[in-house]
């Protein structure tokens, strides 16, 4: 009985800032610096949603406790989606076939180099920054979406290890018979392989999607302009935007809880998946 | 870096013979094969690296050409009082972020493992992980503001006094490393349940016939049966810890009073605000060493779990 409530407990403490965010984001600014703590807020409004998504007048936002900067909310939805959509087809497709040489195919040099690509997962990503802030930098692709994915568009090296852990797990027999019915490797690979690994390509690319959702340091430093600014970069400078003397709370909190929405999809569509395979996964 | 529960790599000398015929047949498909990896690799992460080395030999603004100055970046670096002020408070952060998250993630683990198998509960408790870093920090930015936060409504209920948390200098450290905790320990939490599912049930079952208690279990059987599990998990999780920076950059953007600037910020300051790339460059030299340091000492300790359990 203790240990049920000492595990509600920290489901409370786990989910109630969530729920305060909501809360806050149908609040007018005026009544959070009344100090109204109640669960539900006694004058429920739309206009944080309605300013942060533009749909007021300056004058209007600044009345009720904006800056008057509004989120550009689907550009920069649209501009996220994009980002982490083609980040989990590139990582997970090249970093696949990668895993399945690394695993199954036989060349000089075979071990060597995929443990200097483990030796990857040790160099700080904050090291690889700078230059490759100066290479993207060079190549004129500052504000551009190939500057923004360039670095995570070809693999990681986690992606190779998690998928080369798993095609080592395959039984060679099913590819001997299928070689010597005269199947070359690429048959293989795309006829027996790939789809033998539905569960856990799908891992990989929903932990994938999680780190893009996730990604910051990287898309604000070269992907500053609207046009390629993600919904991360975003909250980031509205946060800015909001003055230090009075916060636009309100305000923070409707454009966090639309930044959460696609979070709450996710799991509302792969809960089950991401929550039985995430214990597998030992990265962050 | 580390599958919990990985399948076992299958002994290679068991096939000699296909080794022989294909060796040379494979080669082509391979390299086709690896190509767009390795162009990543090769252009993301290991030319990088050996420009990073090189950079931080250099004086460098970004702008014009960089010059080469030798071991003058690290001398800088070794009297600059800020550098080692960073390297103390993301020391701190450290210790603080995974101290706490294993310890909760840890009881969370095994209340979820004595009380209920839900698939909800493990869903609900991962949810502030999937939340990106940002979100969080703006988040608990309201949650812990010293006038209008809940946070502080609830102290002020149990008449206590109320706390600036991210705007004092001694306890901005510590409330990022336990914002941090939050969102992390439910994630850490699944991987440990993942490693206490893959122990025997009948040692459990052998210990209670014993009359052992829930506390002798966990300590003679779950921890030390865990202990592979959780080293592996430590390893990644200090890694990624001394990479604090959304957090920061977010809500206190190194302050108040540099008591948050943490090395990755202060690198970042270095190179993107002051364009000091060299001197930024040798920062993340010694950070680089610094984690590999801890990496090696951790393997250590991971190889003497290892002979402990097989």
């Amino acid at each position: 009985m203790l240990a049920w409530i000492l595990l509600a407990i920290l489901l409370v403490v786990t989910l109630y800032p969530f729920v305060w965010m909501v809360r806050t984001a149908f609040t007018g600014n005026h009544e959070i610096f009344d100090g109204d703590y109640s669960l539900v807020p006694a004058d429920p409004t739309l206009i944080n949603f309605r300013r942060v998504l533009g749909q007021t007048s300056v004058a209007e936002a600044i009345a009720a406790g904006g800056s008057g900067a509004e989120l550009n909310f689907w550009l920069y939805l649209r501009n996220s989606l994009v980002f982490t959509a083609v980040v989990v087809i590139g990582q997970v497709g090249f970093s696949a076939t990668a895993a399945y040489a690394f695993a199954r195919l036989r060349f000089k040099g075979r071990d060597t180099l995929f443990a200097v690509f483990l030796a990857g997962l040790m160099v700080p990503p904050i090291f690889t920054v700078l230059p490759n802030f100066a290479l993207v930098r060079s190549l004129g692709w500052l504000n551009t979406f190939q500057g923004t994915l360039a670095p995570y568009l070809l693999m990681t090296p986690f992606a190779i290890f998690f998928l080369r852990q798993f095609f080592l797990g395959i039984s060679p027999e099913i590819e001997d018979a299928a070689t010597i019915d005269g199947a070359g490797k690429v048959t293989v690979f795309w006829r027996i392989i790939l789809p033998m690994s539905g569960p856990p390509l799908s891992t990989l690319a929903l932990i994938t999607a999680v780190f893009a959702w996730n990604e910051y340091l990287w898309p604000q430093l070269v992907g500053k302009d609207d046009g390629v600014r993600l919904l991360n970069v975003a909250l980031g400078v509205f946060r800015q935007a909001s003055p230090t003397s009075s916060p636009d709370w309100a305000g923070l909190m409707a454009a966090a809880t639309l930044q959460v929405i696609p979070v709450f999809l996710l799991l509302l569509l792969f809960g089950r998946k991401l929550v039985n395979s995430l214990g597998f996964t030992g990265i962050k | 870096m580390t599958t919990v529960a990985a399948p076992p790599r299958r002994p290679r000398a068991a096939q000699p013979s296909r080794r022989n015929r294909l060796r040379s047949g494979d080669a082509p498909v391979a390299w086709l094969f690896l190509l767009p990896a390795l162009a990543g690799f090769v252009i993301f992460y290991l030319v990088p690296t050996v420009r990073g080395f090189w950079i931080s030999l250099t004086d460098w603004n970004l702008l014009s050409d960089p010059e080469f100055v030798g071991l003058d970046n690290y001398r800088e670096m070794l009297q600059d009082d800020k550098f080692w002020n960073a390297l103390r408070i993301t020391a701190e952060y450290v210790v603080i972020n995974i101290g706490s998250q294993t310890v909760l993630a840890l009881a969370i683990a095994v209340l979820m493992d004595r009380l209920t198998r839900s698939v909800l509960v493990r869903a609900l408790i991962v949810v502030p992980w999937l939340v990106p870093n940002v979100t969080v920090a703006v988040v608990t930015l309201f949650m812990l503001d010293r006038n209008v936060g809940f946070v502080n409504h609830v102290l002020d209920l149990f008449g206590l006094d109320p706390q600036a948390f991210y705007g004092n200098s001694d306890q901005a450290i510590p409330t990022i490393a336990l914002v941090n905790t939050w969102r992390n320990m439910g994630y850490t939490a699944l991987l440990f349940f993942a490693g206490i599912q893959m122990i025997p049930r009948s040692l459990y079952e052998a210990a209670a016939i014993d009359g052992a208690g829930e506390w002798t279990l966990f300590r003679r059987v779950t921890l030390p049966l865990l202990r592979p599990v959780m080293v592996l998990v430590l390893v990644v999780s200090i890694i990624g810890s001394f990479q604090i920076f959304d957090t920061v950059a977010v809500t206190t953007k190194g302050g108040p009073a540099d008591a948050t600037r943490v090395i990755y910020y202060y690198i970042y300051q270095k190179a993107f605000n002051e364009f000091h790339m060299g001197y930024a460059a040798a920062m993340a030299v010694a950070l680089f060493l610094i984690l590999i340091v801890l990496t090696l000492a951790q393997m250590r300790m991971l190889r003497a779990a290892d002979s402990d359990l097989r």
